[in-house]
């Protein structure tokens, strides 16, 4: 079975949930990987270790403008004769992946967490993580796409070949004037393990200790909503329902009650940290592990056990 | 200047989550509807203040049965002009998509506004399916929007921060969080809603690209394990050994 992905190359970058994108697909059939702008050969032959064996580029444009996107990749699914095409349901293909659903009409099955079961239907996460539906389209070709940390990256070996084509783009009706993006941070639906505090901290100049906890694991910082709210923190760092929705590997949660709009957002979690004071907040009832303490008192003794614990392994 | 939003109706945040007829069907009983929060507090508040800043109208449009009539008059209490029902049970974003779209195209609306998402589904589908049928340009996750004339400047999410696009009018947009302030109807609103006009016209399309077959709840949490504060190294360990996320 033939499939097609899409990758988002742009700054001549691959994001870790595009090579989750490339290990599901090789579990559905044959892949080629499809992208546009000016990434380096060897970056997109990096594919190929996924299980991508080809990897078709359209030079003739940049950036993420999704009805531009939509005409390449639909070109290129007629050229492969693709029979499904698999997304990451990140912010590009959040905007692309249902406009070539209409494009190609292919049903579209978005928010998947898993394979394909025996009868054909597709896990997807639905009532913010609250339940599973599983998912069939009804049309000949399908489109999927794939939460961010829902499978492990798989390493097949191997080396992607490069075909440059022209996937009918056309222009951009979408002019991109500036992007803010704040140097050296990881972006939060990038990140394998976040750190995230709340009104518990009392104030911005507490968040110090957050960025040192961040930093001794490796991780992304995030807020609850009052937080970004008061512009403790930015806005893009509030994760919950009306935020970011996150599904990391470790979510430590200091000094935020857990109310249901927050679970929403991180409930897809594997792992939950809690540290609060107050042993009756909510949050400890979606936790793994609790800290029933003052943050202040924890966070530095945690920073100073993950710095010896990484100093020694 | 015409101004369409699309409304759809949600199940309360606080709704507990249960299936039946063999888990096939989202058990409604005792749920509470409500505006898709997404759709009432940012796409349409925004419409309502581009119409107050432009003039013009400002008209929702929902794929629902007459149970969705609550959720209707409740946007119009908002401030809505006028709404248009399309006769239709919503199965799918696909069917729901194109249902709009073709009512769309007859109106020759300047925005189209949805919802970033509907907090039961979450599919984020609907608005780039509406821009796609009417080849419209689409921005999604709209945090803010300036109108100067013809010509739209909006900043948007995008990875790790925050895009400024411009866009020539007639576009769609997802709107997130930011776009605008949640207004609560008053009186007045809620009185003259109740007159102000609801088109009901039949669906046209009659087609979903999907079926939900299944629901399942995801297996109960195991009780949170407890650490002592004075004892960070173990909780390290745990973090290590037992949960492997570092």
């Amino acid at each position: 079975m033939s499939i097609l992905v899409y990758i988002n190359s742009n700054g001549n970058k691959i994001a870790k949930n595009s090579f989750e994108a490339v290990t599901y697909a090789k579990k559905l059939g044959d892949v080629t990987a499809v992208t546009n702008g000016k990434a380096d050969n060897a970056i997109l032959a990096d594919l190929g270790k996924y299980g991508a064996s080809k990897v078709l580029v359209d030079r003739s444009f940049d950036g993420t403008d999704e009805q531009q996107i939509t005409r390449m990749v639909a070109t290129a699914a007629e050229k492969v004769g693709a029979e499904t095409v698999v997304f990451s349901d990140d912010l590009v293909g959040k905007a692309v992946a249902p406009r070539l659903s209409v494009k190609m009409n292919a049903g579209l099955i978005s928010s998947a967490t898993g394979v394909p079961q025996g009868d054909g239907t597709v896990p997807v996460n639905v009532f913010s993580g609250k339940a599973f539906a599983f998912v069939k389209a009804n049309t000949s070709k399908k489109i999927i796409s794939l939460l961010p940390n829902s499978i492990p990256v798989e390493e097949v070996g191997g080396s992607a070949s490069i075909e440059e084509f022209n996937g009918n783009a056309g222009d951009t009706r979408v002019r991109v004037k500036g992007i803010n993006r704040p140097e050296g941070d990881i972006p939060l639906p990038e990140a394998e393990l976040v750190v995230s505090a709340g009104r518990g901290l009392k104030g911005p100049e507490n968040w110090g200790m957050i960025e040192d906890l961040a930093k001794a694991l490796g991780a992304a910082t995030a807020c609850s909503r009052p937080v970004a709210d008061a512009d403790w923190r930015p806005h893009h760092e509030h994760v919950g329902q009306t935020g970011v929705a996150i599904r990391p590997n470790l979510y430590i949660a200091i000094g935020i009650s857990g109310a249901i709009q927050h679970l929403a957002g991180v409930n897809g979690s594997k792992t939950i940290v809690v540290i609060n004071t107050d042993k009756e907040a909510p949050f400890f009832k979606a936790a793994d592990y609790g800290v029933v303490g003052d943050a202040f008192e924890v966070v530095p003794k945690l920073v100073e056990a993950v710095k010896k614990f990484k100093a020694s392994n | 200047m015409k101004v369409l939003v699309c409304i759809s109706k949600a199940p309360d945040t606080t709704t507990k989550i249960a299936f039946t007829n063999g888990d096939t069907k989202f058990d409604e009983n005792g749920v509470k509807y409500i505006v898709n929060p997404y759709d009432e507090w940012y796409a349409l508040v925004k419409g309502l203040e581009l119409v107050e800043a432009n003039g013009g109208t400002v008209t929702t449009i929902t794929v629902g049965n007459t149970e969705d009539e609550a959720t209707i008059r409740k946007a119009l209490a908002v401030g809505a002009d006028d709404a248009i029902r399309i006769n239709a049970v919503a199965e799918d974003a696909g069917q729901v998509a194109a249902e709009i779209a073709k009512v769309a195209k007859e109106g020759n609306y300047d925005i189209i506004l949805v919802g970033k998402e509907t907090i039961d589904y979450n599919g984020s589908q609907v608005g780039a399916m509406i821009a796609e049928h009417l080849d419209l340009p689409f921005v999604s996750l709209g945090e803010s929007l300036k109108l100067n004339g013809n010509t739209a400047t909006l900043e948007k999410e995008a990875i790790g921060g925050v895009e400024t696009v411009e866009v020539d009018l007639p576009f769609v947009v997802s709107c997130a969080k930011g776009m605008a302030e949640q207004r609560i109807p008053n009186m007045r609103g809620i009185m003259a809603a109740r007159t102000k006009p609801l088109k009901v016209v039949e669906p046209s399309v009659n087609s979903t690209q999907t079926t939900f077959v299944k629901y399942a709840l995801p297996a109960p949490k195991s009780a949170v394990k407890l650490i002592d504060p004075n004892n960070m190294d173990e909780l390290v360990q745990l973090l290590h050994n037992e949960a492997k996320v570092i």
